[in-house]
């Protein structure tokens, strides 16, 4: 029931998106599904990254940097907000989140390192930077530690090459990550 | 009058504590009750030095790396304020040899200035490629790039005039400006520097290309890795149009240009340019089939200048001094100068600007040193992921876009990424495979599913010596696919750095009949 649903709308978005303007009012009223399931909070974050960018050329990038800036990831109903008010099929919105490596669609743990991968770190002991990270937290490359406080995950490049190799550690640039610095960083009582 | 400290505040200063010692240095001097004055300058591009701190005497700049904040006691203990002798003196900055043999003209300014005082900026020449710009007709402003032999610094090495001139001749009531600024390629950071150590001129740049063209608008697209650039350039903007550098009314000639920065979000394919416009435009970073091309059909299908940061920052010299002045430099149909990346396994990693045309031994023996780890250098891959591996007896290539080519290699974005011996060549080639299986936008198949196919096959090699030669015509035929059957260099290219890891070092692939040959 539910997937029916699901594929007239979308088959409905996408008629009217094709037919363009003259259809508009119509779109948005077939398109008043229930309001998504936001908490109160989020969905002023949401609305907020909206109103400011909506008037901007090609708006949906901007706002979804606003909204993962503000919640640190982009809650999955907050698309069939975005997609309603930008006038884009629920598809269009799901697509683009997903495409980018940068957006996420889960809460992020609360240390996400990130650790470049790229040639110019292998050449300086990436490979084994990461494996030495994964022994200390508990935290396979791309996952989550079981614990739930680390996530580790790949950079290509974070244009600190001469001087790796280089993570990122909650955001904050560090490089010449050689043992000491990673025992400096990783403090103990920070280990799973 | 108090004394001048300098500390960068470029990502490569701070990921090794730069603010740190930039508090310290505060603490230190007011608990001294010394009269000093601290200065967040770009850096000079010595990253082996970093935090290099500098101080101002008589007329000098002496510097001091790479300093940790427990240094700063003994540093002023000895007397850095007047320029005294400290184990970690580098001595008069200038005068480095690193520098002092570089050919700076886009980098002219890197690490002497504070990145975001206009002031600064001006007193060293910013802004006097724009004054030329606004009194000449377009035609003539493009001709002087034309002139200049100015070719894209993004890779595909196009004449930036050309480009230029196409979007000049075409009507539209709209054309834009679009900087590509997503620099992915490991071993290049370039762009980087410029944006959080010189960001005026890229907006000079952009506002040269906007009268030479006939755009008003202007969009930067920045890579999410780097937040340091971002907010520099925002910064910027806000500052140069509230002193009419940019706006509505650029430096009162009554002409207007506006700049917009906007984050890209992880996608190496979007440095490709027209995955990067559908970017800009709010999709997904789908490459698009040429033509149409962008100069005529771009953003929002509007005619569109997409250039890399540095094509566009070698524009205000060329305005400023003369096309002449730069094509003097460079060699072949390669001429000015590239700012060159040295990075990897290198002693003396960081920026050298050099003319088109030294070789990457000069670089790396001369300027970088040497390896980091003292071992024996064993490849050296230039160019970005894409780019070839060249072994030791290739290093005398001069750079230059033919020279590269006539050597299955290219020169990309400048960026050269040093390995010593104990590289495995066979897992580099699997990781470029890789890396395009990750990267790839989907859209064609011999690099959707090449990719993933290839990395296989390298994998398979790997642990199965026995059948690696078998294996290895399979995998020369798939490169080959991808090589021709590619819509972009993504897939394109992605065979230069896999055949020439297999052609220059088939002994990493085929480790038994190697070791029975050898015994
Ligand atoms: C996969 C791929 C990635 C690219 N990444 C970049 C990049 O990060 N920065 C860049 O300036 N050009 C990049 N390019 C080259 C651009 O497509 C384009 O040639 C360039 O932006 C044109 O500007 P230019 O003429 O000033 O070099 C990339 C190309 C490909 C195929
Ligand atoms: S070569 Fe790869 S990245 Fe380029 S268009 Fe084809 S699938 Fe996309
Ligand atoms: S390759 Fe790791 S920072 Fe560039």
């Amino acid at each position: 029931m539910i997937k029916i649903n699901q594929f007239c709308f979308c088959s409905i978005s996408y008629v009217v998106h094709s037919c363009n303007l003259k259809y508009q009012n119509m779109k948005n009223t077939q398109n008043s599904l229930p309001p998504p399931s936001l908490p109160e909070q989020e969905g002023r974050v949401v609305q907020q990254s909206i109103d400011q960018w909506m008037s901007a050329e090609g708006p949906l990038l901007p706002i979804l940097h606003h909204i993962q800036d503000h919640l640190g990831y982009i809650p999955p109903a907050s698309i069939e907000l975005i997609a309603h008010q930008l006038n884009l099929s629920r598809a269009e919105v799901h697509g683009v989140v997903t495409y980018y490596p940068h957006f996420r669609r889960e809460k992020p743990a609360l240390r996400q390192i990130v650790v470049c991968q790229a040639e110019a770190c292998q050449a300086r002991g990436a490979r084994e930077l990461t494996r030495t990270i994964e022994s200390r937290t508990g935290c396979r490359l791309g996952q989550h530690s079981p614990d739930g406080q680390w996530c580790l995950e790949s950079v290509y490049c974070l244009g600190l090459c001469a001087s790796g190799p280089a993570v990122a550690i909650n955001g904050c640039l560090h490089a010449r990550v050689d043992h000491d610095r990673l025992n400096e960083l990783l403090s103990p009582g920070d280990l799973a | 009058m108090s004394t001048k400290v300098y500390v960068p505040r470029d990502s490569a200063a701070l990921a090794v504590g730069a603010d740190e010692v930039a508090a310290a240095i505060r603490n230190e001097v007011e608990k001294r009750g010394l009269d000093v004055q601290i200065i967040r300058n770009g850096s000079r591009g010595m990253f082996w030095l970093e935090p290099l701190v500098e101080v101002e005497f008589q007329g000098q700049r002496i510097g001091y790396g790479p300093v940790s904040p427990k240094d700063v006691r003994t540093l002023l203990d000895s007397g850095f304020l007047k320029g005294q002798s400290h184990a970690l003196r580098v001595g008069e900055v200038n005068d480095h040899p690193f520098l002092k043999q570089q050919e700076r003209l886009t980098f002219s300014r890197m690490g002497i200035t504070d990145p975001l005082s206009l002031e600064d900026y001006r007193h060293h020449g910013g802004f006097s490629g724009l004054c030329v710009a606004l009194t000449l007709p377009p035609q003539q402003i493009v001709q002087q790039v034309l002139d200049s032999g100015l070719r894209g610094r993004g890779g595909a090495g196009f004449p930036a005039g050309i480009k230029w001139k196409t979007v000049l001749q075409a009507t539209a009531p709209q054309k834009y400006i679009v900087v590509n600024a997503d620099e992915g390629d490991s071993g290049t950071f370039a762009d980087r520097m410029v944006m959080e150590g010189d960001p005026y001129m890229l907006l000079e740049g952009m506002a040269i290309a906007g009268l030479a063209v006939g755009a008003t608008t202007g969009y930067i697209y920045v890579r999410s890795e780097y937040p340091h650039a971002f907010h520099a350039l925002q910064e910027a903007i806000v500052r140069a149009e509230n002193a009419g550098f940019l706006g509505d009314n650029l430096l009162e000639s009554g002409k207007r240009f506006r700049v917009m920065v906007r984050k890209a979000a992880g996608s190496y394919v979007c440095g490709e340019e027209t995955a990067l416009l559908e970017s800009l435009e709010g999709k997904r970073g789908i490459v698009r089939a040429k033509p149409p091309l962008p100069a005529l059909s771009g953003l929002f299908g509007k005619p569109t200048v997409i250039n890399n940061v540095l094509t566009l920052c070698a524009v205000p010299f060329i305005l400023s001094h003369g096309a002449a002045a730069y094509a003097e430099f460079g060699m072949g149909r390669s001429r000015g100068t590239l700012p060159f990346q040295l990075a990897g396994n290198i002693r003396q990693g960081g920026l050298v600007e050099k003319a088109f045309g030294v070789s990457i031994r000069t670089l790396i023996e001369q300027f970088g040193a040497g390896t980091a780890s003292g071992r024996p250098l064993r490849a050296v891959q230039v160019g970005g992921p894409l780019g070839a591996y060249f072994p030791d007896r290739l290093l005398d290539t001069p750079l230059d876009y033919e020279a590269m080519a006539a050597r299955g290699g290219v020169l990309g974005h400048g960026g050269i990424v040093v390995f010593d011996d104990t590289v495995d060549m066979a897992e580099q080639a699997r990781y470029a495979l890789e890396f395009c299986a990750v990267e790839s936008c989907g859209k064609c198949t011999p690099c959707r599913i090449g990719s993933t196919r290839g990395e296989e096959l390298v994998r398979h090699m790997q642990h199965h010596p026995e059948s690696s030669h078998q294996d290895e015509q399979l995998l020369r035929d798939l490169c080959n696919t991808l090589l021709n059957g590619s819509l972009c260099a993504m897939g394109g290219m992605t065979p230069y750095p896999v055949l020439s890891a297999l052609d220059h070092f088939p002994e990493d692939f085929h480790p038994s009949s190697h070791a029975i040959k050898a015994a």
